[in-house]
């Protein structure tokens, strides 16, 4: 089948790309666009590694063909920040020692990002029910919780 | 040289033990650290494998003509492309691995032994393409029976998987092959004196099924083979040493001939230090003469590269009145998966080591069975022999109404103890961790109904192993830290600590890096909790020398005798004189040129000495009688380390092994069909614990320097995964009055045992 050109805006770029009809956003982003700060963990949407944001909504990218982004927002581990801003969620990471090997924290933080947008006093109970999907096998998620329960507090005094 | 003094141990430490940001933060948070999957080439194919339905079958034929035909396809490999290797075995940590096998286990050769086995692997310019080949391959199997079970497979009727597998440990020799590959026995003292003395025998079966190392990351690899034969990989592993060793072995290629470079690694626990795709990566390579990416899906990884061993376990263990243990006896089988090499060797030596014993015997079985080979599993064996006998020690505690913290401290090792697998202990904190526990406010915390609370203790050795480093002082007196063992929780954060701490500089000049095989001497791979230990005692070695090199610039520059030249906080200083002296590193970095050329070391070292690490844990758990389920409330993890470098790393190595352990009892388990079909490869069913299964994790740091390491040192990356099961357990067992022996404790399992009580 032939590809479909797709127009999208990717962390804030205009981007353009061709998807065959069975590529996902995810190998649209990490093969094609060779934005791989996505993970594929799983590619059936169990484990939350390519965590992305489209159109404001929280997806699996996995889940996502990359014919469905056309003319759509997609926000990426990519666009969160860098060297010099980084986004308080991703120095609190740091600060909190909440990565270890690292494979699970690109979407961790996108999924985080979207919890703190969405709610910026979460309790701990609700910070683990909506990082459920997101699975890190190294750290047992107490320093992931804290550092979003930590960035959330600052978030909200500053 | 491995017998360095513990002059840092009374130290006043400015920079080890504190919790500075880790070097490789940056890149891993805002998403540019490169992982196995993440690096491409120009003209780059894609490889797929082509793996068995069958959990045994003999292979008739394999026609691939029709694949290589199809346009885009540009290799095809079968066993046919490797060369068959005789049987040998080779330590590789804490495992053995035979090489007749690793290249079985690669490729199938005249058998398929488990579901997913490999039987051809092709290369081909995409991903579609490369699975329209696949499906184009023809392999005629005749089937073969089965057999999953231990205990099924070691009856003498049962379907052999080698038909020459005599087994290695029984003597006289068994005449028939058997699917009991190796029987292994420790211990010493008197069984039948001990257990004549006991005034409370306990003797229980219990089972374990196999459970994933579960890392996030799949296997992937990038593999390049120039046209004149020289090998380049990419790969996410524990051991890019290894990898390249065990590559030039299986294909035929000298060691200099593969260049390994490990990518940032997205987990391992012991999965990650033995080779799948790497040699099929290589291999279509040379034969495209075209770069190959090679990942795996989840489903490849669940159905067949390694989990740890599922296995039946037998304990007796007898008691006085006070609770003093007159004898212990167990008897271990566990699954080797589809080639010999469980890990019963430390099951066995593990199961009754945090205790001391005057009667022990412990007797193991490597059993094969058609499922995949098994790989290390953070502390292999360990949980699954101490698992039984810490629910043994619970049970003791309860019918002897004695509190199982206090049933640990009479009979808990200690320096000079006998260890059940021959050698005394050095330090070790046993104790330590049992008072610990007992003056934590957890302990004493009050339970609600249908709740229960369970304590065990775990025990790993930690190994040391063949480590080399390399150290270069820049131009700007900024310091080059090469290591050889990939950091997979924030080990060049210790590094570099332990590296500033000895030189006196801030730990922001150092920057560590992982580097290739081409650029250090052979590393032993990471495992074995050994990183902090073995690279950290290179790095140290190979500072002090570099000081010692320092020193003698120095004099040199002042025209003075190397003794008269002292190094203090990051400096030279002239030792004795009138009139002081004092050159930074940055100075003598500059002056290089002038005093013999660039200031380089490093250290090679065999790592030994390495300090056993304990652990006691306690857990709080609900039972939901209505329905099984388990919701663990509360858990505390209370843990030698010898010294914490880092001690955010060390509690998150504590942490993130209890969860693993939590998974292993409450949920996670393969389920096969009866004819040997893997039901549930993917993380939907099975089921890693996520973020809302679990409670925050307390964590306890003990510290009994290890004397063998400069800072104290033991590893603690694999004992946390140890007391969990057995701890788990207990708190189940207290919760609902009911004694349970087999993992896991999923609520099906929890529910029939209530509704039957």
């Amino acid at each position: 089948m032939s590809k479909k050109h797709i127009s999208t805006v990717i962390n804030g770029d205009a981007m353009e790309f061709l998807a065959s009809p069975e590529q996902s956003l995810l190998d649209i982003l990490r093969d094609e666009l060779e934005l791989t700060g996505s993970k594929e963990g799983c590619g059936t949407g169990d484990c939350g590694a390519c965590s992305i944001m489209l159109d404001g909504r929280l997806v699996c990218s996995c889940l996502v063909l990359g014919v469905e982004a056309d003319g759509k927002n997609i926000d990426t581990i990519e666009g969160m920040g860098n060297g010099s801003d980084m986004h308080p969620l991703q120095k609190k990471f740091l600060e909190h020692a909440a990565l270890q090997c690292g494979i699970c924290t690109p979407g961790i933080l996108i999924a985080a990002k979207a919890l703190l947008e969405k709610k910026p006093d979460p309790t701990e109970e609700e910070v683990r029910y909506w990082l459920a999907g997101n699975l890190c096998r190294c750290t047992g998620y107490d320093k992931i919780v804290r550092a979003v329960l930590d960035t959330a507090a600052d978030m909200r005094a500053a | 040289m491995n017998d360095m003094t513990q002059t840092n141990l009374q130290k006043d430490l400015k920079i080890v033990g504190t919790r500075p940001l880790r070097p490789d933060g940056a890149d891993k948070v805002t998403g540019r650290a490169l992982f196995g999957a993440d690096k491409s080439l120009p003209n780059m194919l894609v490889g797929r494998v082509l793996r068995s339905p069958h959990a045994h079958a003999k292979i008739i034929s394999i026609d691939t003509k029709a694949a290589e035909a199809l346009p885009g396809v540009k290799a095809v490999i079968t066993s046919k492309d490797f060369q068959d290797l005789p049987s040998e075995f080779v330590p590789a940590g804490e495992m053995m691995v035979n090489f007749k096998d690793m290249t079985r286990n690669i490729m199938a050769r005249e058998k398929v032994l488990y579901e997913g086995h490999t039987v051809a692997a092709v290369a081909a310019i995409n991903d579609a393409i490369a699975e329209e080949a696949m499906a184009l391959i023809k392999v005629e199997y005749e089937l073969l029976p089965h057999v999953m079970d231990v205990e099924e497979a070691e009856k003498p009727n049962a379907p052999l998987l080698h038909d020459d597998m005599i087994t290695i440990g029984v003597e006289p020799a068994p005449k028939k092959p058997s699917n009991v590959a190796k029987r292994v026995e420790f211990g010493f003292g008197d069984l039948d004196k001990g257990f004549k003395e006991a005034d409370l025998i306990i003797e229980k079966k219990f089972s374990t099924q196999p459970v994933h190392q579960g890392y996030i990351e799949p296997h992937a690899c990038l593999a390049s083979v120039s046209e004149d034969g020289q090998g380049e990989l990419w790969v996410t592993t524990q051991g890019p040493f290894v990898v390249r060793n065990f590559c030039s072995k299986i294909l035929g290629m000298s060691t200099s001939q593969i260049r390994v470079t490990a990518s940032e690694i997205g987990g391992g626990f012991g999965g990650k230090t033995v080779i799948y795709l790497e040699p099929l990566a290589l291999a279509l390579s040379r034969k495209a003469c075209r770069p190959v990416k090679m990942v795996m899906s989840r489903q490849e990884v669940l159905m067949a590269s390694g989990p740890t061993s599922g296995a039946k376990i037998w304990v007796k263990i007898g008691v006085k009145k006070d609770g003093r243990i007159t004898a212990g006896d167990a008897v271990l089988k566990f699954q080797a998966g589809a080639f010999q090499g469980s890990p019963i060797g430390p099951g066995a030596m593990c199961a009754f080591a945090p205790y001391e014993m005057t009667n022990v015997r412990v007797v193991g079985y490597d059993i094969v069975v058609n499922r995949p080979k098994v790989a290390a599993y953070r502390a292999p064996g360990g949980p699954i022999s101490e698992y039984a006998v810490e629910s043994v020690m619970d049970e003791i505690a309860q019918k002897l109404n004695l509190d199982p913290l206090e049933l640990r401290l009479k009979n808990a090792a200690k320096e000079g103890t006998q260890a059940p697998y021959g050698p005394k202990l050095g330090p070790i904190g046993m104790i330590e961790t049992l008072e610990a526990a007992k003056a934590h406010p957890h302990y004493s915390a009050p339970l609600g109904p249908n709740q229960g609370r369970g304590v065990a203790s775990g025990f790993w050795f930690n190994i040391g192993g063949e480590t080399c480093t390399s150290i270069n002082i820049n131009e700007d007196g900024t310091v080059g830290l090469t290591l050889g063992t990939p950091d997979i929780g924030g080990s060049r954060a210790s590094m570099a600590m332990m590296a500033a701490e000895e030189l006196g500089v801030p730990m922001s000049t150092i920057r560590p890096i992982i580097g290739d095989t081409s650029s250090l001497g052979f590393n032993f791979l990471t495992g074995g909790s050994r990183v902090t230990f073995s690279s950290g005692m290179a790095v140290v070695e190979s500072v002090r020398e570099i000081i010692v090199e320092l020193r003698k610039r120095a004099a040199q520059l002042w025209d003075v005798s190397i003794e008269k030249v002292e190094w203090v906080s990051g400096h030279a200083r002239l030792v004795g004189s009138e009139n002081p002296k004092s050159l930074s590193l940055r100075e003598l970095a500059e002056a290089a040129g002038k005093t013999g050329g660039p200031i380089v070391g490093g250290a090679s070292i065999n790592a030994t000495g390495a300090g056993p690490s304990l652990a006691t844990h306690i857990v709080d758990v609900e039972v939901d009688p209505e329905t099984g389920r388990t919701t663990v409330l509360r858990y505390t993890a209370i843990q030698d380390a010898g010294k914490a470098i880092h001690p955010s790393y060390v509690e998150g190595q504590m942490q993130g092994g209890a969860v693993q352990g939590i998974g292993w009892a409450l949920n996670e388990e393969y389920v096969y069909d009866d004819n040997g079909k893997l039901l549930n490869p993917g993380f939907l069913d099975y089921r890693v614990p996520v973020c809302s299964d679990v409670p925050m994790i307390d964590t306890v740091i003990v510290e009994v320097p290890n004397p063998k390491h400069p800072y104290g040192v033991r590893g603690v990356g694999e004992t946390p995964i140890v007391p969990p099961l057995a701890a788990v357990s207990n708190a189940v067992s207290r919760a609902t009055n009911i004694r349970f022996n087999e993992l896991p404790l999923s609520p099906p399992r929890v529910l029939a045992a209530i509704e039957s009580r």
